[in-house]
């Protein structure tokens, strides 16, 4: 089978906009690079029939990498100033390493055997699974040990921004004071799409049983519907030591795990029993979602700042 | 045989639609300041993204698809003239700092 | 001819080539976090490429229920880099590091 034109151009397009990326623009230029990089990078991922990994990608490493990256770039400038400095060190032998990884890569890609893969297993597993859509099906039932550990590596990467905050800011608010201009279109905007937004994500989450969706890539719209509505003023970032906010937090891990030990009576733990698997992976997916979306809301915001001590 | 009315009203449609994406990036690439590159890149990028989905509309299956192509197109479209307007003030505020270290 | 997983595998490869150059060679720290990033997802188009390689009906769904879990990994990891980059830059007035001053 020969690849299609449209897969050359997409992939062509992929490795100059990607080079841009890591080129001599300043950093600002970068980060918009690596927006649209993550953007030409779903595209590759629905011309591969990865459906539910084009969301994700879309949502998660254009979208909310992008928003970090972008208020990461102001508050470090900010910092730091913006004088200029000599942009890069060992550019020839990092050109040299980098294209004999490429090379090696390569290599080593062209010599794999076809993989007989685990399609087949999935799909003769299916009915047991309690989904119909056989991505989360693996991240919910089949190899819900991963996504069960994952939710907890989010929760460790909070804790570890948090623990980057001073003393004084400690149970603070999250993130600098975001300020919008009164009656402004960020104001107006953060209003219209947070109804909009909600009922996305969660269409997405509820589609994910029989479509591509699911609770990470609804969980992001969610989460992003949270930054929108701190980014325009219109209501504070949470005080990290609130309680509601904590058990938000831990809610999904939680109930995931509580699932998970209830399991060991049917066989294992995570063994989740073929007759009541869809109640029980939509009870999880409901909490992961919550707190995945209110996780990563607070993972872009950052650690609480002394400033912000006063604001109320 | 000639293909469907469906798929030469897409093909017609979306080609229309490209030639605005088209136009707006010449503008965007071309013209020599924010404020017409933002004229250049939301009218042309939301007339185009207009016409992709008026094309699309003729190869759905269900007429549910219809609202979500309509759905998508009018968040771009709220997306997109919301950020003109930010990125239009950033610019404004940037230059009138400019004027004012220059003096 | 080239198949278009292959296509994409080598795509994938060379992503990876692109994203370790930024990182070995920029000095600032945002953008090596940022190159950090390219590097990784190289390396899920290789293995999303090569899951999708000999794929009779459908792309083979493990590899990409493991590219979603590394995808929202890298996001999470990210997010603590740069708080340790606001953090470093907070303390010091830099963005990079003194190791790379030559």
């Amino acid at each position: 089978m020969t690849a299609p034109a449209i897969d050359i151009v997409l992939c062509a397009t992929v490795l100059a906009v990607a080079l841009a990326a890591v080129s001599g623009f300043g950093v600002f230029r970068a980060v918009v690079f690596f927006i649209v990089y993550g953007v030409l990078i779903s595209m590759a991922w629905l011309r591969l029939d990865a459906v539910d990994v084009a969301l994700a990608e879309a949502a998660i490493g254009a979208g909310l990498t992008g928003v970090l990256l972008l208020s990461a770039v102001a508050r470090v400038t900010r910092l730091t100033g913006s004088g200029s400095y000599r942009p890069r060190v060992n550019a020839l032998p990092a050109a040299i390493a980098a294209a004999g990884v490429t090379v090696a890569l390569g290599w080593a890609f062209l010599g794999l055997p076809v993989p007989r893969g685990l399609t087949e297993d999935v799909a003769r597993n299916l009915d047991r699974s309690g989904l119909e859509n056989p991505v989360n099906a693996v991240l919910l039932n089949f190899r819900a040990w991963d996504t069960l550990l994952e939710s907890v590596v989010l929760l460790a990467a909070l804790i570890g921004v948090w623990a980057l905050a001073p003393d004084s800011g400690w149970g603070g608010r999250a993130g600098v004071p975001q300020h919008a201009r009164r009656g402004g279109v960020l104001e107006s905007f953060g209003r219209t799409l947070p109804p909009l937004g909600l009922m996305i994500g969660v269409y997405v989450v509820w589609a994910g049983a029989t479509a591509p969706g699911g609770a990470f890539q609804g969980g992001t719209v969610l989460a992003a519907v949270l930054l929108l509505v701190a980014m325009a003023g219109l209501l504070p970032a949470p005080r990290i030591a609130a309680a509601g906010l904590r058990l938000a937090l831990v809610a999904g891990p939680a109930v995931f795990l509580a699932v998970g030990m209830a399991g060991l009576g049917w066989g294992g733990f995570l063994v989740l029993p073929p007759a009541i698997a869809k109640p029980l992976i939509l009870g999880i997916e409901a909490a992961l979602t919550l707190s995945i979306a209110v996780t990563l809301a607070l993972l872009v915001l950052g650690r609480p700042e002394p400033s912000t001590e006063g604001g109320g | 045989m000639s293909p469907p009315l469906a798929d030469i009203a897409t093909y017609l449609f979306t080609a229309i639609g490209l030639l605005f994406f088209l136009a707006g990036t010449v503008g965007l690439l071309r013209f020599p300041d924010t404020v017409s590159r933002l004229h250049a890149l939301t009218k042309a990028d939301n007339l185009g993204l207009g016409f992709l989905a008026v094309g699309l509309a003729f190869q759905v299956e269900h007429w549910s698809d219809l609202l979500r192509l309509g759905l998508i197109w009018a968040l771009a479209l709220l997306a997109a003239g919301t950020a003109a307007q930010l990125v239009a003030r950033a610019a404004l505020t940037e230059a009138g700092r400019r004027r004012r270290e220059g003096r | 001819m080239i198949d278009p997983a292959t296509v994409y595998g080598l795509t994938g490869a060379a992503v990876v080539g692109i994203g370790l150059y930024g990182f070995l060679s920029l000095r600032h720290l945002l953008r090596r976090v940022l190159a950090f990033n390219v590097v990784g997802s190289g390396i899920f188009l290789m293995f999303g490429a090569a899951g999708y390689r000999g794929a009779a009906v459908e792309a083979d769904p493990v590899p990409q229920a493991l590219i979603i879990t590394g995808i929202v990994v890298a996001l999470a990891a990210t997010a603590l880099a740069v708080g340790l980059i606001l953090a470093y830059a907070g303390a010091t007035g830099r963005r990079t590091l003194p190791e790379d001053d030559l």
